[in-house]
């Protein structure tokens, strides 16, 4: 197989109804192994929906998903992390009553197959420690690995997030607007932070903000009224008259 | 290293009480500080308001009662099967139970606590209204006789620091960690490969059978088991206790049981006797107010910000 079609997310008229209104319709979306894809549209284009479909926290109304050509289309959210699909949130989602080392511990710990152990100590973690504060070291967190979560910054808990999803050695990562709410320093920290765990990587995002589209992504999906209205690199994308009118409205 | 010395200090007057203090009265009060530290375990670090804890606690006083009596099954085995029935129980209402939240859980309970009930009161073998009477309080470890009041409270004293363990350990365990990340972002934990529900499940499971361990080890402190333990205002309690004494802390709901069984027995004497559910009503409310990290959860929040 040529690289160039090595697939590893596919969809095939993937649709989601809710009760008489269409979300989604027959989108069909084919993510290339190691490269960052955006998912982009104006609001209401059914980016999240989608997104839902794919990490299963929705079920779709009709339509397959095959990840490296395995059907995953009735998988459950747990399963498909553990085939090595992981998700972000669009808010923040870490464990704010537990430190930094903890949250990215609780990612580690799955694997030690203890995690039903309630009569085991909580030292028996400890061996983790090192690999959970190498991954808050990574994204620049090394000074935090004992704070509260809850009292962090939010571009940090976003660097969390990502370490947190890193614990778990993803082959695929789908990142909910990553950069959504963060002032300039942080959107920049963020963009970074992408492009570095990218490597060996595919990455799927849902993203608004159109400059960090550009700097990162491969490959551009642009969705309309839950349809995908046009895909290709961002420079194809972005000079397509479709688009500029989806955002812009028709010109006058 | 404080905080062994306090649990020394602890052990030393539980060790110490009886020689002051009427047995009977803090073996009461022990059965309910494992019972609010069992429910604790569920609503505190699991998020999830149980209102059925009651058929836990009353379902194992009327089994190891009956297996105590009818049976005549030793003490430590009649105890060890009414808590094990509640962990059946548990799994049983729990299944239904978990994979709703919220107001929802709590109802499903309640509902489920309620249908447990009516089987008390309607089986001959719980005595209905008059309660399960006159349970051998037997021997421990087949030599210590129970029946003296000083010996019995070393028994009970035993099997709830047991208890209180168990939950430390499992509140400090691997298991402890993914429920905490639970309770913190349920969606994150489940984004992270953990199937919730089962941890849900068995935190509940575990609760249940402990909540049924205080229950029994109840049934033979009074010698009796009855509808007072199943009844909704059970549940009820218990929660109060968990709410003031601080919610997902350790030591919380052991003194929020402390203090609530303390003003029933000194008010049940006093000018105020009908008032007590007033009383512990204007309790909850100022706690619910004023306090809402509870007495222990407040303490806590006093020396992290001193020191």
């Amino acid at each position: 197989m040529s690289k160039s079609d090595d697939f590893i997310l596919e969809t095939r008229g993937l649709t989601k109804e809710f009760k008489g209104f269409t979300a989604v319709s027959e989108v069909d979306l084919r993510i290339r192994r190691h490269t960052i894809h955006a998912l982009i549209g104006p609001n209401g284009a059914g980016k999240t929906t989608v997104f839902n479909l794919l990490t299963k926290f929705l079920i779709p109304t009709r339509g397959s998903i095959a990840f490296n050509g395995r059907d995953i289309t009735n998988a459950k959210p747990a399963e498909i992390s553990r085939m090595g699909v992981v998700r972000s949130f669009q808010i923040s989602a870490v464990f704010p009553h537990m430190t930094a080392r903890e949250n990215v511990r609780v990612a580690l710990q799955r694997k030690l197959g203890t995690s039903f152990h309630f009569w085991r100590s909580e030292k028996t973690l400890h061996k983790l420690n090192d690999r959970a504060d190498e991954l808050l070291g990574m994204v620049g967190l090394e000074r935090f690995c004992d704070a509260m979560v809850g009292d962090l910054p939010y571009g940090r808990k976003r660097a969390l997030e990502i370490a947190t999803t890193l614990a778990l050695e993803p082959e695929m990562m789908l990142l909910d607007e990553p950069t959504q709410g963060m002032g300039r320093e942080d959107v920049e920290l963020i963009t970074q932070l992408i492009r570095k765990v990218s490597k060996n990587r595919t990455i799927l995002m849902v993203e608004h903000n159109l400059g960090v589209v550009s700097t990162l992504c491969d490959q551009i999906t642009v969705l309309q009224r839950g349809a995908v209205l046009t895909e290709g690199t961002y420079a194809e994308v972005s000079a397509d008259p479709r688009v500029k009118e989806a955002y812009m409205g028709k010109a006058a | 290293m404080n905080k062994f010395l306090g649990y020394l200090i602890v052990l030393a007057i539980s060790l110490a009480a009886p020689l002051f203090i009427y047995p009977v009265f803090l073996m009461k009060l022990l059965c309910f500080a494992l019972f609010a530290s069992a429910f604790n375990l569920i609503l505190g670090y699991g998020g999830l308001l149980s209102f059925g804890h009651a058929a836990f606690f009353g379902g194992a006083a009327y089994i190891s009662g009956h297996a105590l009596k009818v049976w005549g099954l030793p003490t430590e085995l009649g105890i060890l099967v009414g808590a094990l029935s509640a962990g059946v129980l548990g799994l049983a209402i729990g299944t239904l139970a978990i994979r709703r939240q919220g107001i929802y859980f709590a109802m499903i309970t309640l509902a489920m606590a309620q249908m447990a009930y009516f089987v008390f009161i309607s089986s001959p073998f719980t005595g209905g209204e008059n309660g399960l009477q006159g349970v051998p309080r037997g021997m421990a470890l087949g030599m210590i006789d129970l029946t003296n009041d000083r010996s019995m409270y070393y028994f009970v004293l035993a099997i709830c620091l047991a208890g209180f363990l168990l939950i430390a350990r499992a509140v400090h365990s691997p298991f402890g960690q993914v429920l905490s990340a639970i309770r913190d972002n349920e969606d994150r934990a489940r984004s992270l490969g953990y199937d919730i529900e089962r941890y849900k499940l068995l935190a509940f499971v575990l609760s249940a059978t402990l909540a049924g361990l205080a229950g029994a080890t109840k049934t033979v402190v009074f010698q009796l088991a009855s509808l007072t333990d199943a009844h909704w205002h059970m549940s009820g309690e218990v929660v109060l206790m968990t709410l003031l004494g601080g919610l997902g802390t350790i030591a919380g709901p052991a003194v929020g049981a402390g203090i609530i069984v303390t003003l029933q027995n000194y008010l049940a004497s006093g000018p105020l006797a009908a008032w007590v559910p007033v009383v512990l009503g204007v309790i909850f409310v100022a706690c619910v107010l004023s306090f809402r990290r509870g007495v222990v959860g407040e303490l806590r929040e006093f020396l992290r910000r001193s020191f």
